[in-house]
């Protein structure tokens, strides 16, 4: 199938992250709908739960459904937030469309705002985005000359101001209530839940947190109707995502495909297939944090947030990472979990004490110095790390341990050495199976 | 150097503090500014912006150490990033390391002698189809192999030597 490009046409639209080019393309005509016809909030919920749009930041909660959390008719201000931090190892999505797309994003984010009776939006992006945050700089001046946000935006009565707000290098600030706790002005330290966002969020007030390719979906939707969108996925997952393919395939790139489509044909058709025509080892389908799939199963799994869930992984931020029959898997969970120990923000023991830990015996194990015991070792302190925090961090660094022990455990145990009994003895390999 | 923006930047962050209901929400940008002008944030610089924001100093430190591209230290005049997360990892990200090993004598966290350059390994970069991927100050570079670093490395210094 050849890829459908909602979201891709306005990134490849030449100039397409200036104004005149992406009106030129129908850009803000959404917007200019609502507003011009007198819509209410209301009915643009129904159409985004009609459409089955997913959050596609991660957790894939149907985007409608979130909105109508939000309380109507309570004093005090209210908050949309872009989350524009894309760090998850494998994703680079969102980038692309801060980059070639910003208007849509602007435009998504207003009418989220004008949902929610928001009069602030805050786009949070990471600070390593220099250029992509120029970029939307400029865009939201732009924005604002021509009237699209600001006071009384397209003569709308309402108004609403957007800003910028660079992140400053750390992954956790991605995690929603982290991010509020940074936009705050503090540490990212996330919070637990409930309260939710939509109910005590950013300075304490209803905020709603969504992702750049989530509402960049929502002009699209209300321009092509929810029956189109939703008919091009599959049921409850509706519509196309930005499916962002590294590591070794011929072609790397974001491809924008219906939720669905079978990984297999996104890696050999419109990635070319493997580089220099080797064997497929493994596949990390959204993000480092989702448990690997072996070689059989990307053959035959659907790219959709429920056929991944059935399997035991997920399809997190759509950042798949492929590896081919070369790749010492033992480094890359090796790397893995130092990222995950790194990126911890200390505030839970399971989480700080148990990434460091894994890290550690994993160290031991690619220097070749790891046992038996130590595989063991390394799956109980992720078994013990799973549920017990504050936010899903501490599971996005024990899951890629459990699945890549489980489904590769080989390729460790070819790389460790005997089993230590205790100080000083030594079993062999056959007398621990024997055991 | 005393430790003091110009008249200019304190007007600037009268306008950043007007984003937010509350004054602390600044402080990102402020450290920001802070380290444009001051190279890194020490503490004398912690005090200065504790002071701007009505924040106790500890405060100011904790959110300076939080994050990863606040300068607690001093850094040479060009940081370069090199990702070896993992899709970099499997694109290469290795040989660059050892290159700049060989050209700049100098491995992740250090920095060459005549304060020219400081080379981190970082996390993930956001461009993971561009990999091996490299930051130069706040440009991206993309496919990276030895050559094409050298280039880029040659291109910065000469914009340095001038
Ligand atoms: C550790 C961690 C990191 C995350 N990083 C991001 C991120 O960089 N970008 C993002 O949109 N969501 C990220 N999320 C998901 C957010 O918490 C949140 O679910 C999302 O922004 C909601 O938007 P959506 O409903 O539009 O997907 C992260 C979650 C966790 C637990
Ligand atoms: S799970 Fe880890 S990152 Fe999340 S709050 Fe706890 S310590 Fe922090």
């Amino acid at each position: 199938m050849p890829e459908v490009k909602l979201i891709k046409r306005f990134i490849e639209t030449e100039n397409g992250h200036r104004l005149r080019e992406f009106e030129s393309a129908g850009g803000y005509g959404s917007l200019r709908k609502i507003i011009g016809e007198g819509w209410d909030a209301q009915q643009v919920i129904d159409i985004l739960k009609a459409s089955n749009l997913r959050g596609l930041g991660g957790a894939g909660f149907p985007t409608g459904l979130k909105w109508s959390f939000v309380p109507k008719d309570i004093e005090g201000p209210k908050y949309l937030v872009v989350n524009a931090d894309e760090s998850e190892p494998g994703t680079f999505k969102d980038r692309h469309i801060i980059s070639g797309a910003p208007h849509l994003l602007i435009e998504g984010a207003v009418i989220a705002a004008f949902c929610i009776e928001a009069e602030d939006i805050y786009i949070y992006i990471r600070g390593e985005y220099y250029e992509p945050a120029r970029i939307m700089e400029q865009a939201i001046e732009e924005a604002a000359e021509a009237g699209y946000i600001g006071e009384d935006f397209l003569g709308s009565g309402h108004t609403v101001r957007v800003h910028l707000h660079r992140g400053a290098g750390a992954y956790i600030c991605g995690e929603e209530t982290a991010l509020l706790s940074s936009l705050e002005g503090g540490k990212g330290w996330p919070k637990l839940k409930p309260p939710f966002p939509a109910i005590k969020g950013l300075f304490g007030k209803p905020t709603i947190v969504n992702n750049v390719e989530t509402l960049s979906q929502v002009p699209i939707i209300l321009d092509k109707g929810a029956e189109y969108f939703a008919s091009l996925g599959i049921e409850r997952n509706g519509g196309t995502r930005l499916f962002g393919v590294s590591g070794h395939v011929k072609r790397t790139g974001i491809y924008e495909l219906p939720l669905g489509t079978p990984m297999k044909e996104l890696i050999y058709e419109h990635c070319g297939g493997i580089r220099n025509d080797r064997k497929l080892k493994a596949v990390i389908p959204g993000g480092s944090s989702c448990p690997v799939l072996t070689a059989e199963q990307a053959a035959s799994i659907n790219m959709d947030f429920d056929s991944l869930a059935g399997i035991g992984s997920m399809l997190g931020s759509g950042g798949l990472i492929v590896m081919d029959e070369t790749t010492d898997l033992v480094q890359i969970l090796w790397r893995i979990c130092r990222f995950y120990a790194f990126e911890s923000c200390g505030q839970c023991t399971p989480c700080r004490e148990g990434t460091g830990w894994m890290t550690r015996i994993m160290e031991r194990i690619a220097k070749g110095e790891g046992t038996v015991q130590d595989i063991d070792d390394l799956k109980e302190v992720a078994e013990q790390i799973m549920g017990n925090t504050v936010c899903p961090l501490g599971d996005a660094a024990a899951l890629p341990v459990v699945s890549f022990l489980s489904k590769f455990r080989a390729d460790f145990e070819a790389q460790v050495g005997p089993r230590r009994v205790h100080a000083g003895a030594v079993v062999t390999q056959a007398e621990a199976e024997e055991n | 150097m005393s430790v003091r923006m110009s008249d200019e930047d304190e007007k600037k962050i009268t306008e950043l503090i007007g984003h937010y209901p509350q004054k602390r929400a600044a402080i990102g940008d402020v450290l920001y500014m802070a380290q444009q002008n001051f190279g890194h944030l020490g503490p004398e610089v912690e005090l200065y912006v504790a002071g701007l924001l009505d924040l106790p100093v500890t405060y100011v430190h904790q959110v300076v150490s939080f994050y990863n591209m606040y300068l607690q230290n001093p850094v040479g005049r060009n940081l370069i990033m090199l990702c070896d997360n993992v899709s970099c990892t499997l694109c290469g990200a290795s040989g660059l390391v050892e290159h700049l090993a060989k050209k700049l004598g100098i491995g992740p966290g250090e920095t060459t002698k005549d304060d020219k350059f400081t080379l981190w390994t970082v996390e993930c970069l956001g461009a993971c189809e561009l990999a091996p991927c490299v930051m130069i100050g706040e440009k991206l570079y993309g496919r990276m192999t030895p050559e094409k670093l050298d280039e880029a490395l040659d291109a910065v210094e000469q914009t340095d030597d001038a």
